[in-house]
């Protein structure tokens, strides 16, 4: 009793540990929340916030996950909502890169928007929102623009990156920085009713692909806007691919595109493949 | 020739979701996407028998050519 993990083990051991008691041995021990946490999984116990994700992710695979860094890339409409799942999903460490303060325009999707957000900086509000909701999870906010020359800084130390962002030109870079440090980047983009996703995995070039006729600018974005639920529905699939990527269970979307079309209801799975054969 | 044409998302708006036409021989994915009013700049994937091309592909008899709009939002 006199040690964190005999607390563990006299509190909950193999079973659920309840948040009092995480807080509680915290608090005793002089430790984070976070090294509560990982003492815990260690011995098999789950923190009781865990316990509806059972049956999908077992309690080895949540210490898995809780030692898991991931970076986002675009704190806005997707980026909100992965932070968001990826911080409840119990990912330890989150890296949040976005130099933009919330704006009026970001209220109608934007997860961390708030009318008392505006004129803050999103990576903030990121910080903010996950230390209320999971504060085992390590958020680190970086209020910076990704570029080719801070990239590999910026993604240093993270197993897997998520692409968040609206503009064209920098996901590209982020897809070139990604196959440099050879770590997988879980893609999506939205407009209006529709968006995709995809993962691309070391040495693939699929952004290259699905943006081969891109020459400048937006997407159609720029005239249809983005209601509230596209951005939801899209950060949701790319979580789920982060989950299986990081777990190295299920099928992610390797060389293919899910293709969203919310007002036709349709979902189509294409291949990405050029007439080559061959990426 | 025959080209089948399907459209995704916001091409479909005023336009159709599949339909099959008739195109002079040699024409080519830009020609069919200009003969629909599609915006060059909104052009994103674009296949022919379900292998991605670029515009400037020369389509034949019994191609499908399937259209989609440039995402980039997030």
């Amino acid at each position: 009793m006199d040690t964190l993990p005999g607390f563990v083990r006299d509190y909950a051991d193999g079973q659920l540990l309840p948040w009092i008691r995480q807080v509680e041995a915290a608090e005793r021990f002089g430790a984070t929340l976070a090294q509560v946490e990982e003492v815990a999984l260690e011995r098999g116990s789950l923190p009781a916030r865990y316990q509806r994700n059972r049956s999908a992710i077992p309690v080895d695979d949540q210490l898995t996950l809780f030692r898991s860094c991931v970076a986002v890339i675009g704190c806005g409409g997707l980026g909100g909502y992965v932070v968001e799942e990826l911080a409840r999903l119990g990912v330890g460490r989150i890296v949040v890169i976005d130099p933009d303060i919330f704006e009026e325009h970001n209220l109608n999707r934007q997860l961390f928007s708030s009318t008392a957000n505006l004129g803050r900086a999103k990576v903030e509000a990121a910080f903010e929102r996950i230390g209320a909701v999971n504060p085992a999870v390590t958020l680190l906010p970086l209020q910076t623009a990704f570029s080719p020359e801070n990239g590999a800084d910026l993604l240093a130390g993270c197993q897997i990156a998520v692409d968040a962002l609206d503009s064209i030109q920098v996901r590209l870079e982020l897809g070139a920085v990604c196959n440099q440090l050879k770590i997988p980047l879980v893609h999506g983009a939205i407009a209006g009713w529709f968006g995709h996703v995809t993962t691309q995995f070391p040495g693939d070039n699929t952004l290259e692909i699905i943006y081969r006729s891109w020459e400048a600018g937006k997407g159609i974005e720029q005239s249809l806007g983005n209601p509230s639920f596209t951005p939801a529905v899209v950060a949701s699939l790319e979580v789920a691919e982060v989950c299986k990527l990081l777990l190295g269970r299920g099928t992610p979307l390797r060389r293919r595109q899910m293709i969203i079309d919310l007002f036709s209801m349709e979902v189509n799975v294409i291949d990405l493949l050029d007439e080559t054969g061959g990426e | 020739m025959n080209i089948t044409v399907k459209l995704f998302a916001s091409f479909r708006t005023g336009r159709f979701d599949i339909e099959s036409g008739d195109y002079p021989a040699g024409a080519t994915v830009a020609d069919v996407a200009d003969s629909l009013k599609l915006p060059r700049t909104e052009l994103g994937i674009m296949m022919v028998n379900n292998r991605h091309v670029k515009l400037d592909r020369p389509l034949e008899e019994g191609d499908t050519l399937a259209l989609f709009p440039l995402l980039g939002g997030g």
